[in-house]
């Protein structure tokens, strides 16, 4: 059964035009550029950049000189999804979030899918993100992942296909929010009459969704919601601070919380406050210094047992990060088969798994036409991008490989499609993903539109913020140009 | 059937006065085939302490938090326990964990060059034998001098210098037994040790899984599968991830620590021992 998608060569695929022609769900953003001119855009353009500069919101970026506190680059032409191409990709983005969470529920239970033989047990269990204290728990309402951002590219008219899926804590969400918020801002007259979906329900469906999964011990009607922060030193603080609010949910760092009595509680001016819900927004390994990481000061100790007993649900769980593992990612249509008996509505992009000898010597062969990933990287970091490379740094590359071939994946360089976009003062195409931002708690939830990030260097295919890439406000229309 | 009396007591004691403590408790013996509690009771200062869950390897937890000053923190864990013998075998345990967990690399079990050289050279017929040998083998490597090593020694640091104590033994079988990709898994308990013996406030061992057999127990420094007098009390990857009590405070105070564990068995004199 072929489950992968083989990306055609040039095979560029405008989201805008198409041989020529302005594709249907583009034609109110033609018609608006035609209208306003080059001059105006690049005006209001800079008018944006100031709100965002004053609103302050900032990504640091790690490895990099200069300002830790970047501003994301925002670019003011939307990229545009039509009602029945969104409807599609809706079904399909809830379809991988309900295996991913069915496959989380199965390693930490019955382990039926390595029993049977479609998923080597080597990749999970000895997989240092798969947590033995996690194994036979059961969270509440056998939810792992509560938010699920998948990455998408598009390289054909019909033809999306996943790149990965962030399972632990995907951000990003607050730009998909206030990207919205500034276009609105600046074209009141193009939302006025419902043709684009909203997307402001997110925070509400949000703190709905972690109320669902409240545990066993909660017995406040409205289950008190805490989202739980490194600190202002974070890249995504502005992000957790921002969701806090729009949620009316408690923004905590580890110091302000203390588990006693089988719950967890935030210390306040007037005394303690029992908090059911904790919307994490740090990793694993510093949630609880008792029993990850001694050296952490920034976990609460004791918070696994208050999890582990009943007392607290953690959004997301502890051990999610399984299911984005990148070895795991090639198993992700076997899981929607196996535990929905579906076929996958998008597939995955082929990837040569470098643990297999086949793979690993086809792929340091073609080492300048391949992207080569860590399994355990993120945020576009440790990448090797073959076609952009000079010769020196694939050698290195290639060493590193054969230190480990397990700890890589290679992937075909995608023709990302590209979406207009205003550089130095004129439309250029430029490469974008989507990441839609997939809720999971009795319900599932997803919110028409996503963050759409573009690589701003032309001919540059990383779109990652922490990589320089900009973002783009994200329509869904309400329905489709008859 | 041997009846065993036990008496653990640990007191921490902090100088200035520490702020809030945590501390995460397993001193909560599991019953199995051979091993039955009687009756079991934890104290923390004084006051009962309940287990709040069991993880999936069977072992009971509880957590205990004292918002501070803390000056001292009192545990004493003591009960009767009937353990019958098994040869080590254990069996009618209700645990959950995927065996494929009991290889993986900790940083106290992680096998050198040398401790990979030392699994390789065993030769057995079958995985209980190659165990066996593994067992002897590491007894012969590392000599058994006690205040020779510390709590973070690793196997391979205790290998490379010969000496340690049962923490030791027991890292360096694992690791080597992991190489050989034998699931294995460290064991914290209470060793009754007849009247004149002096050991250590807890004792450690290993267990490996054996085909047809299941989890099967080496103590290597008394060269011997577990007996009657062993009590099996937590299971993890390593010393670490196994200790009976772990624990945070705030502030900056010097914590002293003493520990002591009484067995008696039904049909002896009671022993004891004092460290500081």
């Amino acid at each position: 059964m072929m489950r992968v998608v083989r990306i055609r060569e040039f095979c560029l695929f405008d989201e805008m035009r198409n041989n020529g022609e302005v594709r249907a769900p583009y034609h109110l953003v033609a018609k608006w550029l035609d209208d306003i001119g080059l001059d105006l855009l690049s005006v209001r353009a800079e008018e944006a950049e100031a709100i965002f500069r004053r609103i302050g919101i900032t990504f640091a970026v790690y490895g990099e000189g200069g300002d830790p506190e970047r501003l994301i680059p925002f670019d003011l032409i939307p990229r545009v999804l039509g009602a029945s191409e969104w409807d599609r990709l809706a079904e399909a983005i809830k379809q991988r979030a309900k295996a991913l969470n069915a496959f989380l529920y199965d390693i930490y239970h019955r382990r039926e899918i390595l029993r049977a033989g479609i998923i080597p047990e080597r990749l999970v269990i000895e997989n240092s993100a798969y947590l033995p204290e996690m194994v036979g728990f059961d969270p509440p309402g056998r939810v792992y992942s509560h938010v699920v951002g998948v990455d998408l590219v598009r390289t054909g008219e019909a033809a999306f296909s996943v790149l990965e899926d962030n399972c632990r804590t995907p951000s990003g969400v607050s730009y998909m929010l206030e990207n919205r918020e500034i276009t609105m801002r600046m074209f009141p007259e193009l939302f006025g009459d419902g043709k684009v979906r909203s997307v402001d329900t997110y925070p509400h469906d949000l703190r709905r969704t972690l109320e669902e999964v409240a545990p066993p011990a909660c017995t406040n009607s409205r289950p008190a919601i805490a989202v739980l922060t490194p600190g202002p030193f974070n890249s995504a603080y502005y992000e957790h601070s921002f969701l806090a609010d729009l949620m009316g949910a408690e923004l905590v760092e580890a110091r302000d919380l203390e588990v006693h009595e089988g719950r967890v509680w935030r210390r306040t001016t007037r005394g303690l406050d029992v908090i059911d819900v904790i919307y994490r927004r740090i990793d694993d390994a510093f949630l609880d210094p008792l029993i990850f990481n001694k050296e952490s000061v920034l976990g609460v100790p004791g918070l696994m047992n208050a999890y582990l007993s009943g007392g607290v649900t953690i959004c997301s769980a502890p051990g999610a990060g399984v299911a984005d593992d990148k070895a795991i990612y090639t198993y992700v249509p076997d899981m929607i088969d196996f535990y929905l008996g579906e076929k996958p509505l998008i597939p995955n992009v082929e990837t040569y798994k470098l643990s297999n000898p086949d793979d690993l010597a086809y792929t340091l062969d073609h080492l300048d036409s391949l992207v080569v990933k860590e399994v355990a990287g993120s945020g576009g970091y440790g990448m090797l991008i073959g076609p952009r490379s000079t010769a020196s740094e694939r050698k290195l590359y290639a060493q590193r490989i054969e230190k480990d071939p397990a700890a890589f994946i290679a992937q075909p360089t995608l023709d990302l499609s590209t979406a207009p976009t205003l550089i130095g003062g004129e439309i250029k195409p430029r490469h974008v993903d989507l990441r839609p931002f997939c809720l999971v708690g009795k319900n599932v939830r997803l919110t028409p539109g996503g963050l759409t990030r573009v690589a701003l260097r032309e001919g540059s295919l990383v779109v990652n913020s922490s990589q320089g890439g900009g973002v783009k406000d994200t329509w869904v229309l309400a329905k489709d140009p008859s | 059937m041997t009846r065993l009396i036990v008496r653990h007591q640990t007191i921490y004691t902090y100088v200035p006065p520490g702020g809030r403590a945590a501390m995460r408790l397993r001193l909560f013996p599991t019953s199995y085939a051979t091993q039955e509690i009687g009756t079991w009771q934890v104290t923390v200062n004084e006051t009962a302490i309940e287990p709040s869950y069991r993880n999936a390897c069977a072992i009971p937890e509880a957590l205990w938090a004292h918002d501070g000053p803390t000056n001292e923190v009192s545990i004493i864990a003591t009960g009767v326990i009937n353990r019958e013998e098994d040869a080590g075998v254990i069996k009618g345990l209700k645990e959950r964990m995927p065996r494929g967990v009991f290889l993986r690399r900790t940083p106290l079990t992680t096998a050198d060059s040398a401790v990979e050289a030392l699994a390789d050279d065993i030769k057995g017929d079958t995985v209980l034998e190659t165990l066996h040998a593994l067992s002897a083998a590491v007894r012969e490597a590392v000599a058994y001098t006690s205040k020779s090593t510390s709590m973070a020694t690793s196997a391979a640091e205790a290998l490379a210098q010969g000496t340690g104590v049962c923490q030791d033994h027991a890292h360096v079988f694992i690791a080597a037994a992991r190489h050989l990709g034998i699931p294995s898994r460290y064991i914290a308990g209470y060793y009754y040790a007849g009247q004149d013996e002096d050991l250590s406030e807890t004792h450690g061992w290993a267990e490996s899984f054996v085909p047809d057999l299941g989890w099967v127990g080496f103590d290597i420094s008394n060269e011997t599968c577990p007996t009657a007098a062993h009590i099996r009390l937590v299971c993890g990857l390593d010393a670490d991830d196994a200790a009976p009590i772990k624990g945070l405070i705030n502030g900056q105070s010097n914590e002293t620590l003493k520990a002591s564990v009484a067995i008696t068995s039904s049909s002896s004199q009671s022993q004891q021992q004092q460290q500081q």
